[in-house]
């Protein structure tokens, strides 16, 4: 499946340019952070990469096929998305439309439910519960079906230590296991925590994509080093 | 006041007595508008859930005329469905005219663009909320379609209930396709009807009475099995 290849993409809405050219390769190892201020474009361009968004240029390319690399990745949004079903069903949910048999389903759904701490609210409506258990559902429903590759966009945005730490430690552990993950931050401490490598956007178009100690000891642009230093990026 | 009193009294007592042409209109008018309504479901659901998952040609003017469609004259429908069945129309050698099943088809004419805008109205909704997840976790279209069904059911119900009002109540369709054959195609509306041009007004009132009852039971019973409410949203 990897590496991923982006080559020249660009994204406009009538003739305004919101990210582009863009040319990147993602290999399989590891977090790769997409850092970047509000309004750099990191969101359109994970949603172009997982093709929520339609290219006007330029491509992007898997080591597979389009269609079997559609069904090895998921996506995790800023704002968790929830089924009106219950948590146990939006759980099994990915499981069931792969028509996973019932019992290896109920013991996924168990186990994660476990690793998110919301065993015992398995049976409750999942859009009454709060913002940070919705995002853990969500992250661990795209991780059920153990897939390849995870993009998330800024998925801990508005939570609290305590649940951005339990999804910090799903996500490593998703990692460790062979999950190729790709998520959005404007959180420099958690790019910090979590990346292998990190992508910098400013105004539409990447500006670096190097290893975390590089980008950390030798900020490769003006905006970068002014994200660093915690200035405001214009 | 007098006449509703008499009515009242006089559907009481129908009710109780077991009449049975009453309990044979009343099942008659229950057949063709449940069976009016299955077929109405049978297509109006998936159509609903097409022209909210798929983008084609002509979809917007489908629903726009299906919302158009939801104001159809009904006396209109019934002379339409009669001149195709008449002996001398294209459907004629069916010989369908005058019996239950013209009934049941104006009947469909008539709620099913009902059905279909209400569905289409709440599939819309959810689809805006589910879109992107239903996308990224990459589900068939006819999946997609399952879980807006499935996930707007209790809309769905209310829709059921609308299209079984419109059907229950109707009178210038079925006058006109079944004409009010007496242990044939008589019905609750066009008998009382009759009884009202024949001055009957207490025997009108009493069936009108029945109408009404029968349409709150199934309501009722529609909503009590269907658990529309549930209690932990509020």
């Amino acid at each position: 499946m990897f590496p991923l290849r982006v080559s020249d993409i660009q994204i406009n809405i009538k003739s305004k340019r919101l990210i582009g050219p863009i040319n990147l390769q993602i290999e399989q190892n590891g977090i790769s952070i997409l850092l970047g201020a509000n309004g750099s474009g990191k969101t359109t361009l994970l949603e172009a990469l997982h093709g929520l968004r339609k290219l006007s240029a330029g491509k992007v390319e898997w080591a597979i096929s389009h269609t079997l690399a559609a069904k090895e990745q998921t996506f995790v949004f800023q704002s968790p998305i929830m089924l009106r079903r219950t948590v146990s069903e939006n759980l099994a949910f990915p499981l069931k439309v792969r028509q996973i048999s019932k019992s290896v389903a109920n013991a996924e759904v168990m186990m994660w439910a476990k690793k998110i701490g919301l065993e015992h609210k398995m049976k409750q409506q999942a859009v009454l519960l709060s913002g940070g258990e919705m995002q853990a559902i969500a992250v661990a429903r795209a991780l059920i079906t153990k897939p390849k590759m995870l993009f998330l966009d800024e998925p801990t945005a508005s939570l609290d230590g305590a649940t951005k730490k339990t999804i910090e430690d799903i996500l490593i552990s998703a990692s460790n296991d062979g999950t190729k993950i790709m998520m959005s931050t404007h959180d420099l401490g958690q790019a910090k925590r979590l990346a292998k490598d990190i992508v910098f956007m400013h105004n539409g178009i990447v500006e670096a994509h190097c290893s975390k100690e590089k980008f950390l000891t030798e900020p490769p642009s003006k905006a970068a080093k002014q994200f660093l230093a915690g200035d405001i990026v214009l | 006041m007098n006449e509703i009193l008499q009515g009242l009294i006089q559907a009481f007592w129908l009710i109780l007595s077991f009449d049975s042409e009453l309990i044979t209109i009343s099942l008659r008018s229950l057949y063709v508008t449940i069976s009016a309504l299955i077929i109405s479901i049978l297509i109006a659901f998936p159509l609903a859930a097409l022209l909210v998952v798929t983008r084609f040609q002509f979809r917007r003017a489908i629903i726009v005329m299906l919302n158009a469609l939801m104001g159809l004259p009904p006396v209109v429908v019934g002379l339409i469905v009669y001149i195709l069945f008449s002996r001398s129309g294209p459907f004629g050698v069916l010989g369908l005219l005058y019996t239950t099943s013209a009934m049941i088809i104006a009947q469909v004419i008539i709620i099913t663009p009902l059905i279909t805008s209400i569905a289409h109205q709440s599939m819309q909704a959810l689809w805006a909320d589910y879109r992107n997840l239903l996308i990224s976790i990459n589900i068939s279209k006819m999946q997609r379609v399952v879980t807006l069904m499935w996930d707007s059911k209790r809309a769905l119900i209310t829709a059921c209930l609308a299209g079984f009002g419109r059907g229950i109540g109707e009178v210038g369709a079925i006058m006109i396709v079944g004409g009010n054959i007496d242990n044939a195609t008589r019905v609750l509306t066009t008998a009382i009807s009759l009884e009202t041009s024949r001055g009957d007004f207490s025997l009108a009132l009493a069936l009108g009475f029945v109408l009404i009852t029968l349409a709150i039971s199934v309501s009722f019973a529609t909503h009590w099995f269907g658990k529309t409410e549930r209690g932990e949203l509020w």
